[in-house]
């Protein structure tokens, strides 16, 4: 019996109490509001929500993660411009050319290009807002790739313990042993450079993380007294470890997953930075600022735009993964 | 405690090993071989069975291993096929840049991080905690190479004619160089001994050799150029090391042994000096360990943005162009450090703290 099942019984009970007569009308609306204050049961997860709404920061992170996703989806609504596709001949414009935006004074018989012109003619504003579908794409591949391979990988170990505990942890030691961008840059040079190729560069890299919490977890749950009860009424270690273990082990790998959503994105786009990430014309935020990075000087919109662009979908994430980590996990911070 | 020291030990050893393994094998899985790599396209197979040979890259893959270790042991590093100069001369010629970069950027994000984290903590909930957070997250989120290619526009563009202009790349400006301290102090060196060899090293920290001779003008160079690839690389290790200090000294803060300071008339700064920070030191010092590794990986995209040829850059240009004595001797260094370095970190935590390591 789950804890709503629990409150809708109990709710019940009271509808049956009350008693017919006069005072009926009164007593319905008594009624509505006991049902109302019992139909949405105070479960953990609820009571994160709510923990969740009261921080601010986690807000405006949630909010700048709801914006970016709204961004990539509208992307071909949002873009006045094909991303890749080079204005030669269709516009009057050149290369590296500023920013140019009516409603601050730029000559309306001009083509407005708010974020300017890029080295290949293109307009920079379409690239940069379809390169949030690079980023965010590649930012929840990564992590659900690690999170699975990771976290199934410390589940196994802290449960059966022995000798693939002690080898799978050795492995995950020595790869954090490396420090993880120049792990992901020798990946990469064995896979060939590609996005494909730095997601799961990445993947790998940032996978320890997820095997080390969920062992951890694993390991405390394991020797809890349900997993013992359930033990005794005879179930298999499967049912156990998937029934059992896994959905009670959860709650810190949502945060960390939150949080690795930000770390593969930088990294990836330090990756694209070094020319071993998305591979030109895509348009993506890392390898734009890359090919442009020699024009700071002339064109600096060129180079600042897109870094901005990584900065705040990375905050995003960040403020969102914090504030999850306070409202998952109430001891941690007051 | 020195149980506890012998088992930490122990137990780096197979993590070293494994590093050492992880390298050789990754670098032999690169594409292409380092014959036509090398040689170029149209290498006569007769021209790549000599090269092959004189490299040792004919022998079993088991024997390659055990030679590799072997030289690893006795610090032979072997001889980088590009610049057919021992891997060991470019580490000395290299490596001083990448640690007085790492250094200067740790030093930076501790003296700015630590105190920001205080002052926050001190605050908690004012303007001032709200404000410092606000940007430690943004710190956090800075990809450092646009920070620095941003520096750079800032402070060698916009601010070029005021005394802030800094330069953005290079080591020193033209015209000056760094005369080694031997040579300041005419000491006779035997050419290629290894004491003349780890004094070219030491003398390769422009910073630390210009300083202990004395030679102003240059050591303010080579600091000028230091400064904005430092500040690039230290944001996010600051930010992070804020963010700790501050939670782990509130932490400690709402602890009975704080209130019972207070309750026998200790003045605030007291609490907080010696019953509050330094307990709340102990997340902090692992942090800023843990941070290396993030720090020696900027260092690549530091290194690339401000034209530095330091060891990040290095291993980068030989990984992309397959020249493994360089990818093998540097990779092993770098993550030998980085282990060291957690290792340490390990031993001042138990240090630190004498429950650890009754664990």
């Amino acid at each position: 019996m789950t804890d709503s099942d629990h409150h809708r019984d109990h709710l019940e009970s009271r509808t049956v109490v009350v008693p017919r007569g006069k005072a009926i009308e009164m007593l319905q609306a008594q009624a509505a509001d006991v049902t109302r204050l019992y139909a949405r049961p105070m479960t953990q997860w609820r009571l994160a929500l709510r923990r969740f709404r009261e921080r601010k920061s986690g807000m405006i992170g949630l909010g700048i993660v709801v914006a970016l996703i709204l961004v990539a989806i509208l992307a071909p609504v949002l873009a006045p411009y094909d991303p890749i596709q080079i204005l030669i001949g269709k516009e009057d414009v050149s290369r590296y050319e500023s920013p140019c935006i009516h409603a601050l004074g730029c000559p309306e018989d001009r083509p407005q290009h708010i974020m300017g012109i890029d080295g290949n003619v293109r307009d920079q504003f379409s690239r940069v807002i379809y390169g949030s579908r690079v980023s965010l794409t590649l930012g929840f591949f990564t992590v659900t790739l690690a999170l699975f391979v990771g976290a199934g990988i410390g589940a196994v170990a802290g449960f059966r313990g022995g000798w693939f505990d002690n080898i799978a942890m050795r492995v995950m030691d020595v790869i954090l042993g490396f420090p993880s961008l120049l792990l992901a840059i020798a990946i990469v040079a064995v896979l060939g450079p590609g996005l494909r190729n730095a997601l799961l560069a990445i993947a790998i890299v940032t996978m320890p993380g997820y095997a080390r919490v969920m062992r951890a977890q694993v390991l405390a749950i394991k020797e809890s007294d349900f997993v013992s009860a359930s033990r005794a009424l005879g179930a298999s270690s499967r049912h156990i470890l998937f029934r059992r273990v896994i959905p009670n082990a959860l709650t810190p790998l949502v945060v960390l997953a939150t949080l690795g959503v930000a770390t593969a994105i930088l990294e990836a786009a330090g990756l694209s930075f070094l020319g071993l990430g998305a591979q030109p014309p895509a348009a993506e935020w890392g390898s734009m600022l890359a090919t442009e990075r020699n024009q700071v000087f002339t064109a600096p919109h060129l180079v600042f735009y897109p870094g901005l662009a990584i900065m705040i979908t990375v905050l995003g994430f960040n403020l969102m993964g914090d504030g999850l980590r306070d409202a998952l996990d109430p001891t941690l911070n007051k | 405690m020195l149980s506890y020291i012998t088992r930490r030990v122990l137990l780096a050893i197979p993590v070293l090993i494994g590093i050492v393994v992880v390298v050789f094998f990754l670098i032999r899985a690169i594409p292409g071989d380092p014959c036509t790599s090398l040689l170029g396209e149209r290498a006569t197979a007769a021209a790549c069975a000599r090269f092959n040979e004189a490299n040792g890259l004919n022998e079993p893959i088991y024997i390659q291993l055990g030679i590799y270790m072997k030289n690893i042991v006795t610090f032979d590093l072997g001889e980088s096929v590009r610049f057919s100069r021992p891997v060991n001369q470019l580490l000395i010629e290299r490596l001083p840049l990448t640690t007085e970069l790492a250094l200067t950027a740790l030093l930076l994000s501790v003296l700015v991080g630590v105190p920001l984290g205080i002052v926050a903590a001190r605050r908690h909930n004012t303007l001032v905690d709200t404000g410092t957070m606000a940007l430690a997250n943004i710190g956090v989120s800075m990809p450092v190479f646009w920070l620095g290619l941003m520096l750079a526009y800032l402070f060698a563009l916009i601010l070029r004619d005021t005394p802030l202009v800094l330069p953005p790349s290079g080591r020193l400006s033209p015209g000056v160089f760094s005369t080694p301290y031997y040579t300041v102090w005419g000491w006779e060196l035997s050419d290629g001994s290894a004491w003349a060899k780890f004094n070219e090293y030491a003398a390769n920290h422009y910073i630390f050799n210009n300083f202990i001779t004395f030679q102003w003008t240059v050591f303010w160079d080579a600091v000028k150029h230091m400064i904005l690839p430092a500040v690039a690389l230290a944001t996010i290790p600051m930010s992070i090391i804020a963010r700790i200090t501050r939670s782990s000294l509130l932490e400690v803060m709402s602890k009975d042994y704080i209130r019972t300071a207070r309750a026998k008339g200790a003045t605030e700064t007291s609490v907080v000096r010696s019953h509050g920070f330094r307990n709340a030191l102990l997340p902090v010092v692992t942090i800023i360990g843990l941070q290396l590794g993030a720090l020696l990986g900027g260092a690549v995209l530091t290194e690339t943005v401000f034209n530095l040829a330091g060891v990040g850059r290095a291993l980068y240009d030989a990984i992309t162009g397959r020249d493994y004595a360089i990818v093998q001797g540097f990779t092993v260094i770098v993550a030998s450090v980085y282990v060291l370095v957690n290792l340490l970190v390990d031993l001042s935590y138990a240090y630190l703290d004498p429950r650890i390591r009754l664990e």
